[in-house]
């Protein structure tokens, strides 16, 4: 039997106001535990929330980001269970009428292919607090710091069908949410977080199978990890007779394996209902049309456009629009150099990412910025030293900070493209290997690498490439 | 000073002239509170010292020429608004310990207009009841007769300002919680529209019904006291941002022309006849005035109590939940584990009538009952409003009983819950529909007082002030004071 997975996410993103979504506390990452909660946030008698304007406008700009519909009238509802980091007994949320409906994004496939993926909604609500179970004595700490950090919620379609799949959407959202600068995108604070429905079914069935849901995902390795060893659990399962239970699974990445939370039976009945402390939220087409004007270039639209003027592959362009960073570092090197964009493309995405990546470097701190890499580029555009050459000049710059000019310089590694010079190096390598000019002339033509090596010695892999293959053959043939 | 004068507007004016300063008030209504709170226990806390303290300050700021119309003028609030380093207990023994580090906007706006807070008074635990006596501090009693229920849930309020030993107090209004207990004890209550005063810092029950209000001997006392408590604000999304207007301007404008509406199923068989009588010569009254009487119908008025009973313990169901033993009040002793905590916290800390709430309110909204209960309620309510809108299509106000029959006897409904929310049955639909009501004294039926509600379109306040008002300059019921505490 073939079997078939579906997978449905719903990413959790925090969004990046600089308050909390019902309450005027700080928001930022790290501070004192329960420094961050005031009387709102620990659900004090006689407190109301009040919604931040902020939040809702960052909604909006990820649903049209998605194509989606903006939801004129949206309301929020509160999901009532107990638990110590939850201080109101409820969470604000949305529920029946969220504020963004029906979009998607496209992904690419191994293949090439691209694939839609079907957004269902995107809502706001709120994120509880945090328990704390060690160095506690014996005791739990609740931390409040987190409690009404406005979230976004992203519901997808069951439209993907692998592990692959799953990730690839997963990092398009975490790309869109950057460049949209709604959320920092940060896994290891939790700022974007993912729970993953899986099931499985024989291929070419219509109805879905029962479907497990995993909880708190926090890295693009463990969603691939955590779903492969879900689905494989579920088919072992199916093939040995047995049935899949629908419930709430937990990943344990020591481990690499799922485990079961609770099981449907056990689940809260969360007893939803429209929040009376707050009035339905209304979105007017002048609110709309005003986040439409103030967004960025989307990253699809931006590889699109890559694509086209700097006639990249749909894999280059798709690396260089990543972030929206890389995508500015790359066109301000493009515009140094003024010409050659694809040759641009291989050294921010081929030395440059590299370096970054050896020094655990975000590619806004890199130690060669964007002119000087342009510089370098330059002097192998108008032959002034080889691309390879190039290599070591780009290390000096990543070493000291200096401009590629003035390492060539110091180094003297400006390129030979003397005419002269270079016959005259090829004369001399000639004269000292009589016997492989015998061989070579006889007729073993691989032997043309070797006089190739043995003139770039010679010249300290100074001499200009093409000028010394012309040369070379030339002079070789007799 | 021996007796202190009998209303808010007389003591401003004492006070204006320098007949007594603040303090000297101040004084005398601690030392009548202090009589009067053996038998009434119409208080939980009385605040003397800092009672005093704001007083000096005000008798310092009227010398200094800083004084404004409510300058030194006692008074003191429900135990559910929050009040900075004072127990705020909402009646029940889960805030047993609980001090507010905050003041309610409704609070902070009555001191900035100078008031001075004398104490916080009894009501049922979390203004669940309409008799008083779920409060964990005890019932409170009757002025006109200590027997009797003072009604609920502003049971203290009504209470203490009938036997004159507050001058106005604050309540809050979810179903009735002010016009009844008004009724009841013979003095004039205000609940005004829904969103006019801020319920920030107000314990809530119901959110979609509670609203503030005040209990006063006198129409003109309640004006004079709205407009501080009254206005938008920014920390209530629910609180509505229209101007607040001088509700005393008004007072006394005629109302001639004025059509006032008898809405039928207000006169059901439900009402005691003696307390009609007294209905019907308050509408002579205004006849007499030259208002136009007309009877209208509000088909859907009659299911009031049902929704009510849906969508208060739904919300309250929600709003309690905050009360875990967690962070702030009860919590029981060594818990065995988390859910014995919540269990244990919760059971000993809220009272019957509060558990029963929160457990119909929970059925409400489960799974599979969710749209039969709440979201059929939520239906019948917008009937409802429908009704009293069309109702003010043909009438500028509606007057009717406040209560079906005036005070019974304490511990006479308390096995029977339904018969107890019967209480509430003419007062209900102006929650629903977040419309402003009002009770005012018409009568006395077998030596306890009755009253005569009036219910109007959202913000009519002003109006509704002055035709109360106008009523009052006719009338004197609501001078009268109780013989035990004249």
């Amino acid at each position: 039997m073939e079997w078939e997975t579906v997978i449905g996410l719903e990413i959790h993103a925090q969004l990046a106001t600089r308050s909390k979504i019902f309450s005027g506390s700080d928001t930022a990452y790290g501070a004192e535990p329960n420094s961050q909660a005031n009387l709102v946030d620990l659900g004090y008698p006689g407190v109301l929330p009040v919604l931040n304007g902020e939040a809702v406008r960052m909604a909006v700009r990820f649903g049209l980001a998605i194509g989606a519909r903006i939801a004129p009238h949206s309301v929020f509802a509160r999901k009532n269970y107990f638990y110590p980091d939850l201080p109101k007994g409820y969470q604000i949320s949305q529920y029946e009428l969220p504020v963004v409906a029906r979009g998607f994004l496209d992904i690419v496939l191994d293949d090439g292919t691209r694939k839609r993926i079907g957004i269902t909604r995107a809502h706001l609500e709120e994120d509880a607090g945090k328990s704390l179970h060690e160095g506690m004595l014996g005791m739990s700490g609740i931390d409040l710091n987190r409690a009404g950090t406005p979230l976004i919620e992203i519901v997808s379609e069951p439209d993907l069908r692998s592990a692959k799949e799953a990730v690839a959407y997963m990092k398009k959202v975490h790309t869109l949410v950057r460049y949209l600068d709604i959320c920092d995108g940060n896994m290891q604070e939790g700022s974007f977080r993912c729970d993953a429905n899986v099931s499985v079914r024989c291929k070419g069935s219509e109805k879905f199978g029962t479907r497990a849901e995993i909880k708190n995902l926090n890295s693009f390795r463990f969603v691939e990890k955590a779903i492969n060893y879900e689905v494989e659990r579920q088919i072992k399962l199916l093939e040995s007779g047995r049935r899949v239970v629908q419930e709430t699974r937990l990943y344990d990445s020591d481990k690499g394996e799922t485990r079961s939370m609770r099981s449907k039976e056990e689940a809260n009945d969360y007893r939803y209902f429209p929040d009376p402390d707050l009035l339905p939220l209304v979105i007017d087409e002048s609110l709309i049309a005003k986040v439409k004007e103030s967004l960025p270039e989307l990253p699809d639209e931006k590889a699109a456009r890559f694509v086209r003027n700097y006639d990249l592959s749909e894999y280059d362009a798709g690396v260089l629009t990543a972030s929206r960073e890389i995508g500015a570092f790359y066109e301000d090197v493009v515009r140094g150099v003024g010409r050659d964009p694809k040759l641009c493309a291989n050294w921010v995405m081929g030395d440059l990412a590299a370096f970054l990546n050896k020094d655990n470097l975000e590619i806004g701190e890199s130690k060669v910025n964007a002119d000087a890499l342009a510089g370098l580029v330059t002097r192998i555009v108008d032959a002034t030293i080889s691309g390879k050459i190039a290599k070591d000049v780009f290390e000096a710059m990543w070493a000291s900070g200096e401009s590629a000019d003035a390492i060539i310089e110091e180094k003297g590694l400006r390129q030979i493209t003397d005419t002269g010079a270079i016959e005259k190096a090829i004369e001399e390598v000639m004269a000292k290997n009589p016997g492989q000019l015998a061989d070579y002339r006889s007729g073993k033509g691989k032997l043309f690498g070797f006089f190739v090596g043995q003139v770039m010695r010679a010249t300290g892999s100074k001499a200009n490439p093409a000028q010394l293959n012309d040369l070379l053959r030339k002079k070789l043939s007799g | 000073m021996s007796a202190p004068a009998p209303t808010v507007a007389a003591l401003a004016q004492g006070l204006a002239t320098g007949k007594f300063s603040s303090v000297e008030l101040t004084r005398a209504y601690l030392k009548r509170i202090a009589a009067a709170q053996p038998s009434l226990n119409s208080f939980i806390t009385v605040t003397g010292e800092s009672a005093l303290k704001t007083a000096a300050e005000a008798d310092a700021a009227r010398a200094a020429g800083r004084a404004g119309r409510l300058t030194g003028v006692p008074i003191a609030h429900k135990d559910i608004f929050c009040t900075e380093g004072v127990l705020t207990t909402c009646g029940s023994k889960m805030l047993g310990n609980f001090v507010s580090p905050y003041d309610a906007t409704v609070v902070s706006g009555l001191r900035a207009a100078g008031t001075v807070m004398l104490g916080k008074l009894n009501m049922d635990e979390f203004a669940m009841g309409s008799s008083n006596e779920t409060s964990y501090f005890g019932p409170v009693h009757n002025p006109w007769d200590l027997q009797m229920v003072p009604g609920g849930s502003s049971g203290g309020s009504a209470a203490s300002v009938a036997a004159r030993i507050v001058p106005a107090a604050t309540a809050t209004d979810t179903g009735g919680s002010i016009r009844q207990p008004a009724a009841l004890c013979g003095v004039t209550g205000i609940k005004p529209t829904y969103g006019r005063c801020s319920r920030y810092g107000m314990i809530a029950f119901a959110s979609s019904l509670d609203q503030a209000g005040l209990i006063a001997v006198s129409a003109e006392d309640a004006a004079l006291l709205l407009g501080p408590m009254s206005g938008f604000d920014p920390f209530d999304s629910t609180s509505v941002d229209s101007p607040v207007p001088d509700y005393t301007a008004t007072l006394g404008d005629s109302i001639e022309g004025l059509t006032i509406g008898l809405v039928r199923e207000f006169f059901d068989e439900g009402l005691d006849a003696n307390s009609e009588q007294h209905i019907r010569n308050a509408i002579a009254v205004y006849e007499k005035l030259g208002a136009t009487v007309r009877e209208v119908s509000c088909p859907n008025l009659p299911l009031s109590v049902p929704t009510y009973y849906v969508v208060a313990p739904a919300e309250c169901s929600s709003n309690l939940a905050r009360f875990d033993g967690v962070r702030f009040g009860h919590r029981c002793n060594s818990p065995k584990n988390l859910l014995d905590l919540y269990c244990s916290s919760r059971g000993e800390g809220f009272g019957d009538e509060v558990k029963r709430r929160i457990m119909t309110g929970t059925y409400v909204l489960s799974a599979g009952y969710y749209d039969a209960y709440y979201l059929k309620a939520q239906r019948v309510r917008q009937l409802i409003s429908a009704d009293f809108a069309h109702a003010f299509k043909e009438c500028d106000l509606l007057v009717g009983p406040t209560t079906p029959a005036p005070a019974f006897r304490i511990g006479a409904k308390c096995d029977d819950p339904i018969t107890m929310y019967l209480n509430d049955i003419y007062t209900i639909g102006a929650n629903l529909a977040g419309l402003p009501g009002m009770s005012v004294p018409c009568g006395f039926v077998d030596g306890l007082p009755i009253g005569l509600q009036i219910v109007g379109p959202h913000f009519s306040e002003a109006c509704m002030l002055n035709v109360a008002h106008r009523y009052q300059q006719e009338t004197d019921w609501h001078l009268k004071t109780p013989p035990a505490f004249a």
